[in-house]
């Protein structure tokens, strides 16, 4: 793993580069986006994660390759990469999901701060419930409310001593949600639209206040308006989480990530500040990849 | 050699179409012929049953006597419904709880794989079988009384619990994986996953195939012969013996006597009504499947 | 976006903080399952078990070959020679197959690829009807309409057709082709279930390409539907014949209970089932009689066992084939799942 560079200056001109709309809601007050802003948070009040040497197999194949990495407390860091390249294998070892494949299983370590995960003693569900996922697909759960989508990882985790009704208002606007759905928060979780529903899973996610979001391409399933807000949710969320989202649009990894991480049949290629990977990258194939060569 | 247009388009050879048209009329008829022993069974239930439905019919116990009132068939009716209740409540939760373990834990595993072969195995035993087996294990050793009711569920429980665990399956295999993983990756346990996720999105389906099973049980006579019957009184102990519709009507049609054929009739009317009631909410539920 | 909404701070809590005892839930949930799943396989061999202990008195004294060879069925000389009742057993059953099976195909072929759409589901849910209705039911009206209507024409028929095998003489009023009509009845909801299950699975493809050769809806069936699902129909008809071979309340009220292997389809006869239900009131007493009929019962079970394993591989096969996987071959679960339910 090389060293992280400093990269308030790389992420200056990335932001100089965005699309004038853009720049308001990253400059918006109270963001992350304002360069002091991110210095502020790269101080670290936020988790940061760090894999080492990890290798993951479906059976006999061998899906990840020995990839070292570290995702940067109160940072989007994305992941790139043509289909099949491991880049959502690797998110789901990073909250152990991976175990819920049949035949899948990884080796290796991966630390929140200083834990690893992976060690022994250590549980899966509290892995889970620090380090939280949001899915391709919106896939809010069919038989409960809007509400009880929010509560219900808390709810079914039997946490107590919390005010339910502020803690969902809290985390649906947190996801921009909370004025579209403030006045059925008791009809279906289902029957609300795409780019809703998916925000609506966002919410679920940030309720029972995990450090770290996986998000594997939350915006795949949506269509282009859905994707914008999501987009801008993400922004505002990295002020108090730590994020990692797995892509397929190299656009989307411009707009939003602080570090993009470029992977190649299972092998991490090049990890560095965004702009650099899109303007100046130092392997031939994460070029040929961004230039549209191939993937 | 040209062919025109005309050629071309010409209707398929007389030969072809007359086979066509009659082979699809003998399958329309086979459709009919298969559903004229339903007419005619209902036809009959209805013009047969009526006339026994007596005024004491669901009041009063079969009184045993061959001339006179013969009384009607309240015991069976509600011996039936407590036998089966019983056995529902034995199979459903065993049935569910091995189809939960055949989706959730099992899946591909060897063991499962022997599960399910049995699990299959027992679709296909004859209920008189599971008569027999319970009556060689329970009645002959008297375990708690010779005949009773209970052995009676247990041996209709045998017969459900199949169904059941069958069509559980089916229906928490539609269970989007996408929900397990969503409430798994919340940190949610999977023993609560199961509970409080999976079963309720797959609850209306579980429904039907669980109403279906009580119907397929409530009709069944041979393994109740062996292990409840018979006896003519109400009872709601099932410790004792006890009586049921399909049994009351297996042991009225043997007799030489209009008025308990009769009751006979009415008996098998009121049955098929119960066990099509059943269907019908069974199909409801089917409806208001959330699994798509 | 509603900026400056309120922010949610991740809590200070320890991670991966969990009580042993909630850690502990998990495991424990698993393993209960496991052993009620273990429990059924474990009450089945005990059952099995338990029942060859009890026929062994009988099979002993009578021999295993002789049991199921030996044509003489007399408990009161404690003989017990049980192919009047297998041969009865396997008669009804022929019977059943033969008048249930082509009609349940042809239903299954009308309902899934001829039928007018609106009509298939009502026509569904009728020819399922039939497997509402409790053997008992089908017991009572075999004996007070199927009995009495048919003789004449059942006279006519042994009369006229006389120079068939196994047709012609007096007709008995129960006899082995009334109780294979009512089986046939019986088993078609499951036979026709099945085969619409297996015939809904020909891909669309292949009806299409015989379609775009010019073939009309009938060779259209015959070229691309029947090849495709003939070994999942021939499983359908098989666990038809399951079903048949086990039944047991119609068949001992329209057989007529005779011990002497019928000379025609319209003599009296006897099945495993039906001596099984109607002497183990007398057997009780009789440790030996009681062993025969538990011995009829292992018969039959062997029988349904050997007969559904067969059924079951062509069906399973049927599913592989097209990579799906077909409801449980049971009428009330092909009833459950709709084909726009299957999963893909």
């Amino acid at each position: 793993m090389r060293p992280h560079p400093t990269f308030t200056r790389e992420q200056e001109q990335q932001m100089s580069s965005m699309p004038s709309d853009r720049r308001d809601v990253a400059a918006a007050p109270g963001t992350a986006a304002a360069p002091d802003a991110t210095v502020a948070t790269q101080a670290g009040t936020g988790h940061s994660m760090t894999v080492r040497g990890l290798d993951a197999y479906y059976g006999d194949d061998k899906a990840i390759k020995n990839v070292s990495i570290e995702y940067r407390a109160n940072q989007v860091t994305a992941m790139i990469g043509p289909s099949g390249c491991g880049k959502s294998t690797l998110l789901r070892c990073l909250n152990r999901m991976h175990e819920e494949i049949p035949m899948a299983r990884a080796e290796g370590s991966v630390l929140l701060d200083d834990t690893d995960i992976y060690g022994a003693g250590v549980d899966v569900v509290s892995v889970r419930q620090a380090i939280g996922m949001v899915f391709q697909k919106p896939n809010p759960f069919p038989t409960m409310s809007v509400f009880d989508n929010v509560a219900a990882g808390l709810k079914l985790n039997g946490v107590k001593g919390v005010d339910m009704k502020e803690r969902v208002e809290k985390s649906l606007r947190g996801a921009g949600l909370w004025e579209e759905v403030k006045d059925r928060l008791s009809s279906p979780g289902i029957g609300l639209s795409g780019g809703q529903q998916q925000r609506l899973c966002i919410a679920r996610t940030i309720a029972v206040e995990p450090r770290v979001v996986l998000m594997d391409e939350p915006c795949s399933a949506l269509d282009p308006i859905a994707t914008l807000k999501v987009e801008d949710l993400i922004h505002e969320l990295k002020q108090e989480y730590t994020i990692v989202i797995v892509t397929h649009n190299m656009q989307q990894a411009a707009r939003l990530a602080d570090t993009t991480a470029f992977f190649l049949l299972g092998e991490k290629i090049e990890h560095a500040p965004t702009a650099q990977i899109f303007s100046n990258p130092t392997d031939s194939r994460t070029e040929q990849y961004v230039t549209g060569k191939f993937g | 050699m040209n062919t025109t247009a005309a050629q071309l388009l010409a209707p398929t050879s007389g030969r072809r179409r007359t086979t066509d048209r009659v082979m699809r009329a003998v399958l329309a008829l086979g459709t009919v012929v298969a559903l004229i022993p339903l007419v005619l069974v209902i036809y009959y239930l209805f013009s047969r049953g009526l006339k026994g439905m007596s005024s004491t019919f669901f009041t009063s116990d079969p009184t045993g006597n061959f001339l006179g009132d013969p009384g009607g068939v309240k015991s069976a009716i509600l011996g039936t419904l407590e036998i089966v209740a019983l056995a529902s409540a034995i199979a459903i939760p065993v049935g569910i709880g091995v189809a939960l373990y055949l989706v959730e834990f099992g899946k591909k595993t060897l063991f499962a794989h022997v599960v399910r072969y049995f699990i299959d195995v027992m679709t296909g035993v004859p209920s008189i079988v599971f008569g027999l087996f319970i009556y060689v294990t329970l009645v002959t050793s008297k375990i708690g009384g010779s005949f009773t009711g209970w052995k009676g569920s247990l041996a209709l429980a045998l017969l459900m619990l199949p169904v059941v665990t069958r069509s559980a399956e089916v229906v928490l295999d539609l269970v989007p994986e996408s929900l397990r993983e969503a409430a798994l990756a919340l940190g949610v346990p999977r023993w609560k996953v199961t509970l409080k996720i999976v079963l309720p999105t797959a609850l209306p389906g579980l429904i039907t195939g669980s109403l279906l099973a009580v119907a397929r049980g409530m009709g069944e006579t041979a393994p109740l012969l062996f292990t409840s019957a018979t006896v003519m009184g109400t009872t709601y102990n099932l410790g004792e013996r006890m009586n049921s519709l399909p049994v009351q009507i297996f042991n009225d049609i043997s007799q030489p006597n209009d008025a308990i054929v009769n009751r006979a009739w009415a008996s098998a009317l009121t049955l098929v009504l119960i066990i099509l009631t059943i269907t019908l909410i069974a199909r409801v539920a089917a409806r208001r499947s959330r699994v798509a | 976006m509603e900026s400056g909404a309120a922010r949610i701070k991740p809590a200070d809590r320890p991670i991966f903080e969990r009580s042993a005892a909630a850690r502990r839930a998990d495991p424990l949930f698993r393993a209960g399952l496991t052993v009620l799943a273990g429990l059924v396989l474990v009450l089945l061999a005990f059952f099995f078990v338990f029942l060859i202990v009890k026929a062994r008195p009988a099979l002993a004294h009578q021999g295993v070959f002789s049991f199921v060879f030996s044509n003489d069925w007399n408990p009161s000389k404690d003989v017990f020679g049980a192919w009047p009742l297998l041969a009865g057993t396997l008669i009804t059953s022929a019977t059943a197959l033969v008048i249930g099976v082509p009609v349940a195909v042809a239903t299954a072929l009308y309902i899934t690829e001829l039928s007018p759409a609106r009509l298939r589901q009502p026509l569904t849910i009728l020819v399922e009807l039939l497997a509402a209705v409790p053997s008992v039911v089908y017991g009572l009206w075999g004996v007070f309409v199927l009995i009495p209507k048919l003789r004449g024409t059942e006279s006519n028929v042994a009369d006229s057709l006389s120079f068939l095998p196994f047709v012609g003489g007096n007709v008995a009023g129960p006899n082995y082709f009334i109780a294979g009509l009512l089986l046939a009845i019986m088993i078609l909801p499951i036979v026709s279930a099945i085969s619409r299950e297996v015939i809904s699975t020909v891909p669309a493809e292949h009806k299409e390409a015989a379609l775009a050769l010019g073939a009309t809806r009938w060779e259209m069936i015959r070229i691309a539907v029947l090849p495709y699902s003939r070994s999942g129909i021939t499983g359908a008809a098989l666990l038809g014949l399951g079903r048949a071979v086990g039944e047991t309340i119609a068949v001992v009220l329209v057989i007529g209970n005779s011990t002497v292997v019928g000379k025609q389809i319209f003599d009296q006869g006897y099945s495993l089932a039906a001596v099984i239900a109607n002497e183990f009131g007398e057997a009780a007493n009789d440790p030996l009689h009681a062993g025969a009929l538990i011995a009829a019962g292992l018969v039959l079970f062997i029988l349904t066992l050997g007969i559904n394993g067969l059924a079951r591989g062509l069906v399973v096969r049927a599913e592989r084939r097209q990579g799906t996987r077909l409801p449980p071959p049971t009428e009330t679960a092909a009833a459950l799942v709709t084909p726009e339910e299957r999963p893909a």
